[in-house]
């Protein structure tokens, strides 16, 4: 049994203990890394404090410390059609599919892949060739100073890993799909997702994280993706969980030069959700471009965090991330870009766009740029607002009712994030999922 | 006695910003009549329009609308379209991000269950489009962009034209639809409009210029000068107005009320 500094009566601590127990086959690094990072969560404890806790200022986790979580739960059962009509779905699209934070393997799938390339569950790949993860898991994702990734790092079991040989290229999108069933209760699940992408490979990644339960369960995921040397990676990760459940989630990216990264975050769901997405733009001529729509409403609360480290030379960065907030909502937008010295041309767009439909609604947007080095191209801003309204009245001047103008003009803001999604057939799907949500809260769908 | 008149307006006074604009307008439209409005800058024509449509910025103050009997200032602005009303802006709006045929397929439909008529499905709507199109000679590449955004100053004029083709309606506004329109769009505008006119419906048009009325011929040809339709009479009165300008009638109205200030 691993010795940790942490009080006995933490649960995390005791669930640690038991998964602990049963893991004796894991490899000594991957053990030592658990343990590490078990003993560096135990002495963050979760970032409640409200003074002095700058990447937590506009989001409080206390909801999420102070819940009681099962760690031990049974996986509930789903079925094809349920997963179907809850998340975006193409037969062709390789699949692995995890049921209450459990990999099942009935409903996942990884028949059309092109030669070479590895999709596994992290349980199997540490198996089989744990040398290949080796240098990789855990070094992308910090777990040293984030606690909410030292706590997915200590729970490592399983997850997914995508290993894309040099100069292959993914036809269809990878599908890396968690579902929470409606029985499931309160469950705790820490994800892990590693994305290997070799020399000049070519892919697209969808994550979905979706749920129909009124639970308050919490998912911790963390994702992280290397892009070899002219590598093409196109990232989409839709937040769709469950009304009441708790969603932190990290995204860390390196990028070796000339690759290019694409992301797309769409958030809908959770009580309290907080997406973090770091890139490193580590050598000359990686691009990254991060694109994000969020949609709350109710007393729901969202935090995009991003940062970008421009690390070279000759990086480019843009954001373009958009909220739509309804009732008492309240979304955050954190962008850093940061350009070190030396990193000459850099080039890096920032904004942040929010539609505010209801008074009670906030937005706390701040975009940041920190340039240590000169000659570079950045600019950043932030918008808030309310629909306009000589557009409102252009429309019902036409005939159409308050509320279906309204929905035209929202799905009107969102469109621009939707249809520049890099895997087309998420754009009609969302366009289609999105409208519901819009159109519940407005009584009438347009015509 | 004549048939209960389509649109009845007495004694209209509404204000923007807390400015009085409007200050007490008379005006009535039977069905098959077309009315011209002209009056110089400023006087309250695109007012006494966007109040008659509906639109919020507008503080009505006194009077009262009847349309088709009913009061229409009791009437939200989307009710008052799908009643028959249609306003063609003096400057239309863009929309960013609705695509202009969702937006017509809409509206339409909209109106349609207003009148109890089932929803036009998209051939069928498709289809109507294009020969809507075709009257107003717009390129069909419009359908698919967003309203508006981008258009020319006459290609914003002629979608106004083209959503009053497809939306029939029982009363048009059309506030200086003529303004940015080249000589040949001038002609299929008004020809679009004049395919349009019919016994049940009425028009009333806002403009600075006699040269729209030698293509829509109107009935009644009214004066607005401060807020107040100061003199009415047949399209000759247009040519009057071509000849002479302004300054003669407000001279004429400002020594008929010496007492105001
Ligand atoms: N938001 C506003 N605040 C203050 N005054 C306004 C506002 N909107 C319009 N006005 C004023 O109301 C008056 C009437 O404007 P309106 O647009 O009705 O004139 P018009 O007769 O249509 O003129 P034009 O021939 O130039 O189109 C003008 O003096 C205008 O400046
Ligand atoms: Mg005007």
């Amino acid at each position: 049994m691993p010795t940790v500094t942490a009080p006995p009566t933490s649960p995390y601590q005791s669930a640690y203990d038991s998964l602990a127990s049963q893991s004796a086959q894991q490899p000594a690094w991957l053990r030592d890394l658990r343990r590490n990072a078990m003993q560096r969560f135990a002495h963050l404890g979760f970032p409640t404090a409200r003074r002095g806790n700058e990447p937590w200022k506009y989001t409080s986790v206390a909801p999420i410390a102070q819940a009681a979580l099962a760690h031990d739960a049974a996986a509930g059962a789903a079925t094809l059609a349920h997963l179907k009509r809850l998340a975006p779905w193409r037969d062709a699209w390789p699949r692995l599919v995890f049921v209450d934070g459990r990999y099942n393997a009935r409903l996942s799938s990884c028949d059309s892949l092109p030669r070479g390339v590895r999709l596994h569950t992290l349980a199997h790949a540490l198996a089989t060739d744990p040398a290949a993860l080796e240098p990789h898991l855990g070094h992308i994702a910090s777990w040293t100073d984030d606690a909410f990734v030292a706590l997915n790092t200590a729970f490592l079991a399983d997850g997914a890993v995508l290993i894309i040989p040099p100069g292959a290229v993914l036809e269809e999108p990878v599908h890396i799909l968690h579902v929470v069933t409606d029985g499931a209760g309160a469950i705790a699940a820490h994800p892990r997702t590693l994305v290997l992408a070799g020399d000049r490979s070519r892919a697209a990644i969808i994550e979905t994280f979706v749920s129909a339960s009124g639970a308050a369960y919490f998912t911790n995921a963390v994702t992280e993706i290397v892009a070899a040397p002219s590598a093409q990676i196109a990232h989409a990760k839709l937040m769709l969980e469950g009304a009441a459940s708790y969603h932190v989630g990290g995204t860390c990216v390196r990028q070796a030069q000339d690759s290019a990264f694409t992301s797309a975050s769409i958030s809908s769901g959770a009580a309290l959700a907080r997406n973090n997405l770091a890139i490193l733009l580590a050598s000359p001529g990686a691009s990254c471009n991060l694109s994000g729509l969020s949609l709350t409403a109710g007393s729901q609360h969202l935090d995009n965090t991003l940062s970008v480290d421009h690390a070279a030379p000759h990086t480019t960065s843009r954001q373009i991330y958009k909220g739509i907030l309804d009732g008492q909502s309240r979304a955050v937008f954190v962008g850093r870009v940061l350009v070190r010295q030396g990193a000459t041309k850099a080039d890096a767009v920032q904004r942040s766009k929010n539609l505010l439909l209801s008074r009670g609604a906030e937005i706390d947007a701040k975009p940041s740029l920190e340039i240590l080095t000169d000659d570079v191209r950045c600019s950043h801003g932030a918008t808030a607002g309310e629909l306009d309204q000589s557009a409102l009245f252009y429309l019902m001047s036409r005939g159409l009712p308050r509320d279906a103008a309204r929905s035209l003009l929202v799905q009107a803001f969102a469109s621009e994030i939707i249809q520049s999604l890099a895997i087309a057939p998420l754009r009609t799907w969302l366009d289609r999922r999105l409208a519901l949500p819009l159109a519940a809260s407005h009584a009438e769908v347009p015509a | 006695m004549s048939p209960s008149p389509l649109l009845q307006v007495a004694g209209l006074r509404a204000s923007i910003a807390g400015k009085e604009i409007l200050k007490g307008v008379d005006l009535t439209v039977h069905t098959g009549e077309v009315h011209a409005i002209m009056g110089p800058n400023g006087s309250g024509k695109s007012t006494l329009a966007n109040v008659i449509a509906g639109h919020p910025a507008y503080a009505v103050t006194g009077g009262s609308v009847r349309y088709r009997g009913k009061d229409l200032l009791a009437m939200t602005p989307d009710l008052r379209a799908r009643e028959g009303l249609f306003l063609a802006f003096q400057y239309p709006v863009e929309v960013p991000g609705v695509r202009n045929s969702q937006f017509l397929r809409s509206a339409l439909n909209a109106g349609r269950l207003h009148r109890g008529l089932p929803e036009l499905e998209l051939k069928e709507f498709n289809k109507l489009l294009k020969e809507k199109m075709a009257l107003v000679e717009m390129n069909p590449s419009f359908t698919t962009r967003s309203v508006n955004e981008g258009f020319s100053g006459g290609e914003k004029k002629r979608n106004e034209i083209l959503q009053m083709a497809l939306l029939e309606p029982t009363l048009a506004l059309l506030d200086e639809t003529d303004s940015g329109l080249d000589i040949d769009a001038l002609r299929t505008v008004s020809a679009g409009v004049n395919a349009l006119r019919r016994a049940d419906n009425a028009i009333v048009i806002v403009t600075h210029y006699q040269r729209l009325l030698d293509y829509i011929v109107p009935d009644f040809v009214h004066v607005l000068v401060d807020g107040r339709l100061v003199r009415s009479g047949g399209r000759e009165l247009a040519l009057e107005l071509e000849r002479e300008g302004y300054e003669r009638i407000r001279q004429a109205v400002e020594s008929a009320q010496p007492a105001k200030s």
